[in-house]
């Protein structure tokens, strides 16, 4: 799925390195535990999370993601966009909670990491 | 499991990086550099990844449960080789340690989204080869090889 279409499905406000929209991912994991997301993803995959750190960054950067979308209408501070845009990771916020926004994805399509 | 020594043996390129304790601000930082050295060597996307993985909860560890400690990755025609130490206070218990889901983290580590109990089992996961000794009082040290 493309992630110009993740945002439109959950009407997500882009954060950081919006040139990157046109990137599509395969799949998408929800968690606010950063060790699970270091110990399960492994493929190409969308990041939902309402955790806005600068450790979520580091954590999409050692793991190759392209993408991070925020729930529960949270904004990380400047310095955690700074970095997300020197990594080129893109960051969208959408006020809608983790659940919604895993079910309105997975009805759209997009299917979660097998573990 | 394997015991902790340091192979000095054809080693290319030694990599050091000091990291402080409760510097959460700064925590990936020797990370993101080991990676960014590594990928500047070539090395295949998916074992740079596991890599990362490994030094990345190393450098969350040291931050959150040492005194301080190193992270030293000697790069080898054949591997990749991580060497986690700090000067302590040391693990109780290695076993109970190695467990998924056990964690001695505190609030602070995590509101920071650790302390699931998943760095250790995690760490040896990605590794080929995986050695801890620790000592109450005086430290830990950790070994973790990935193969070419």
């Amino acid at each position: 799925m493309h992630l110009k279409n993740i945002k439109e499905i959950v009407n997500a406000e882009v954060l950081a390195y919006e040139e990157g929209l046109d990137m599509e991912i395969l799949t998408a994991f929800g968690s606010d535990l950063m060790s699970d997301v270091l110990a399960y993803v492994e493929e190409d995959t969308l990041l939902i999370t309402g955790l806005t750190n600068q450790q979520v960054i580091r954590t999409a950067e050692m793991l190759d993601l392209k993408a991070i979308l925020f729930v529960r209408g949270k904004i990380p501070a400047e310095d955690v966009l700074t970095l997300a845009r020197e990594k080129r990771i893109i960051l969208m916020s959408t006020k809608e909670s983790l659940f919604t926004v895993s079910g309105m994805l997975y009805t759209n399509g997009l299917k979660g990491i097998s573990i | 499991m394997q015991s902790y020594y340091k192979d000095e043996n054809n080693v290319a390129m030694k990599l050091h990086f000091d990291v402080i304790k409760d510097d959460f601000s700064r925590a990936g930082e020797a990370s993101s550099k080991i990676k960014n050295t590594l990928r500047q060597l070539a090395i295949d996307a998916n074992l740079l990844r596991r890599i990362a993985i490994a030094t990345y909860e190393a450098e969350i560890n040291l931050v959150i449960h040492s005194f301080g400690g190193t992270i030293e990755v000697y790069i080898k025609p054949d591997c990749v080789e991580i060497y986690v130490e700090d000067c302590g206070p040391g693990i109780e218990n290695v076993e109970r340690a190695m467990t998924k889901g056990f964690s001695t983290a505190t609030s602070i580590a995590r509101e920071m989204g650790f302390g699931a109990g998943m760095g250790l089992p995690n760490m040896e996961k990605v590794s080929d080869e995986f050695a801890i000794e620790s000592q109450l009082d005086i430290g830990t040290q950790i070994k973790m090889v990935v193969k070419y």
